[in-house]
């Protein structure tokens, strides 16, 4: 299923971020959304979740053709989009085992469905961690918990927002290992990230949020992987 | 003061009237755990659950029955409250506790206008008979029962919470609202149901509450002040915490009614105020 976002502006009752966002994420697509630090890349990923603040002003978002602009979250996760969110945010107070079981599935799904045997197969750390308390995991840890629960709602879309903020780089290959891993099954990723190489070793696809609240940029991720000026330009590196 | 007889006397007291409070409390923590509103109309809950109970077990005299009427009238009201009411100030704190205050005050009123300002008592017919003794010790098997009610329902509870899905949907939603929405879950029903239990446990506490102290008007305030004292102490959002915190409220009311009975109200605020600075979180709430 795909995602259609067309002329989204996004904004909290202070201050418009998003002036008209336009992209398409196809099926079996890893896209990668940079942008340097504040520019809006969790305030596109909240307002496509149908998290609130932000809110949606104008523009749509549909997914495999059903309107979502104006569901509210727990619906847009059970059409099959689902979100790591930043800074992870596990349930502190649940084990690693419940954070998984808690998480309702959905039933109409293409391929192999997750179970809490296969996250487990998926990132066998978890599995040795099981009974400890989420909030008493490493930060990896969190965040293979947090792509694990995810997992867990047999979702067609992944959204995750900075998946390596934090990590350590043994972790982050862990990571980046994992979500190449993902790649194949069927699941459409659109990654936020700061992390400008590790999204583009992932990514098929690019879309580039800067300070005007647009996308004034996306292409294929080796284009940019070669391309000094656009680099310098939208991400100062 | 001091006799062994006096003292367990007390410690019973205490511990009857603490399982009175974790009926109220545990309602009112959860479902501030949850929304992180306080439900004011929790008072009314149980004033109201009372005087039905009173009146069903008056006409019945089965006290099962008063029980199980009162705590489904209190829940289809609270449930009513939750969806026609508190709905449309979700999220927005002040409104939503000033509805619950409103909502107290018109099921108080109506309460007064249906049942009188007398004071209303379980009739002796429904409670349960005789006393336990133990050498000089005599104490009412009713208060003991009230005891098992609670301890019943503590654990139940602890149950539900550790050993179910729903359970651990509850903790989750504790934990982050937000993200478990985000997975799926349609937490405004969570709380619909939550709130209702919530009010049902009130209910319940009024009934067979309604055993060891009268019901009459203004005394869902009263209960209400104690329930909120009970869940600051024990930690906002915490059963255990609420657990703790009746038992400790219940026997220092205890105490300090039968010693130094014209500082009783006084005393039920100087743990709470030790534990405010000492643990603002209090004993069994998260530190953020
Ligand atoms: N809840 C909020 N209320 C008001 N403004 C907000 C809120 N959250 C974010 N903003 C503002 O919106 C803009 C975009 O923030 P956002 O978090 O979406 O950026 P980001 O690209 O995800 O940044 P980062 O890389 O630091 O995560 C920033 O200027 C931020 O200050
Ligand atoms: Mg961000």
């Amino acid at each position: 299923m795909s995602l259609n976002v067309t002329g989204l502006h996004v904004g909290y009752a202070t201050a418009q971020v998003l002036h008209g966002v336009d992209f398409t994420i196809g099926e079996n697509e890893t896209v990668a959304l940079l942008g340097r630090n504040g520019m809006g890349k969790t305030t596109l990923v909240r307002a496509i979740c149908g998290l609130r603040p932000p809110t949606i002003t104008a523009g749509g978002i549909t997914f495999g053709g059903v309107d979502i602009t104006k569901r509210s979250s727990h619906q847009i996760s059970r059409l099959g989009i689902a979100i790591v969110p930043q800074g992870r945010r596990v349930f502190g107070s649940l084990t690693t085992l419940e954070n998984l079981s808690v998480i309702p599935q959905r039933k109409e799904i293409a391929g192999e469905r997750w179970t809490v045997e296969r996250v487990f197969e998926f990132f066998p750390r978890l599995a040795e961690r099981q009974s400890s308390m989420a909030r008493s995991l490493s930060g990896g840890e969190q965040q293979m918990l947090a792509i694990g629960r995810a997992l867990m709602t047999n979702p067609s879309l992944l959204i995750m927002d900075e998946p390596s903020e934090g990590l350590a780089p043994s972790v982050l290959d862990v990571i980046h290992d994992r979500i190449e891993g993902l790649r194949g099954t069927g699941l459409s990723t659109l990654i936020a990230e700061q992390n400008v190489d590790l999204a583009l070793d992932m990514a098929d696809r690019v879309i580039i949020l800067d300070d005007s609240g647009t996308i004034p940029w996306s292409g294929r991720a080796d284009e940019l992987r070669t391309d000094a000026a656009l680099l310098e330009r939208y991400l100062s590196i | 003061m001091f006799e062994p007889v006096f003292l367990a006397q007390q410690v019973l007291n205490g511990l009857s009237f603490g399982a009175l409070l974790f009926l109220l409390a545990s309602g009112l923590t959860l479902v501030f755990g949850l929304m992180k509103i306080v439900n004011m109309a929790h008072g009314a809950f149980y004033l109201l659950g009372g005087y039905i109970g009173v009146v069903i077990a008056g006409l019945t005299g089965n006290l099962l029955l008063a029980v199980i009427t009162a705590v489904i009238v209190v829940a289809a009201t609270a449930f009513i409250v939750e969806v026609v009411l508190l709905r449309f100030v979700r999220g927005q704190e002040l409104p939503e506790v000033l509805l619950t205050i409103g909502v107290s005050f018109v099921i108080a009123d109506l309460c007064l206008a249906v049942f009188g300002g007398d004071p209303q008592n379980l009739p002796t017919t429904a409670t349960i008979p005789g006393a336990l003794m133990i050498g000089d010790l005599v104490y009412p098997w009713y208060r003991i029962f009230v005891i098992g009610v609670a301890v019943a329902i503590g654990l139940g509870l602890a149950f539900v919470q550790t050993r179910t899905r729903i359970g651990a949907v509850v903790r989750a939603g504790v934990d982050d609202r937000e993200i478990i929405s985000a997975m799926g879950v349609n937490i405004a029903w969570v709380f619909t149901g939550m709130f209702v239990v919530g009010a049902g446990l009130a209910a319940l506490g009024g009934t067979i509450g309604s055993g060891m102290q009268s019901i009459l008007p203004g005394v869902q305030n009263e209960v209400l002040l104690y329930a909120l004292v009970v869940i600051i102490i024990g930690g906002l959002g915490s059963v255990t915490g609420a657990a703790v915190g009746s038992v400790l409220i219940g026997l220092i009311d205890a105490f300090a009614k039968a010693w130094i009975p014209e500082l009783a109200y006084f005393t039920i605020f100087l743990p709470m105020a030790l534990v405010l600075v000492l643990r603002p979180t209090g004993l069994f709430g998260r530190t953020a």
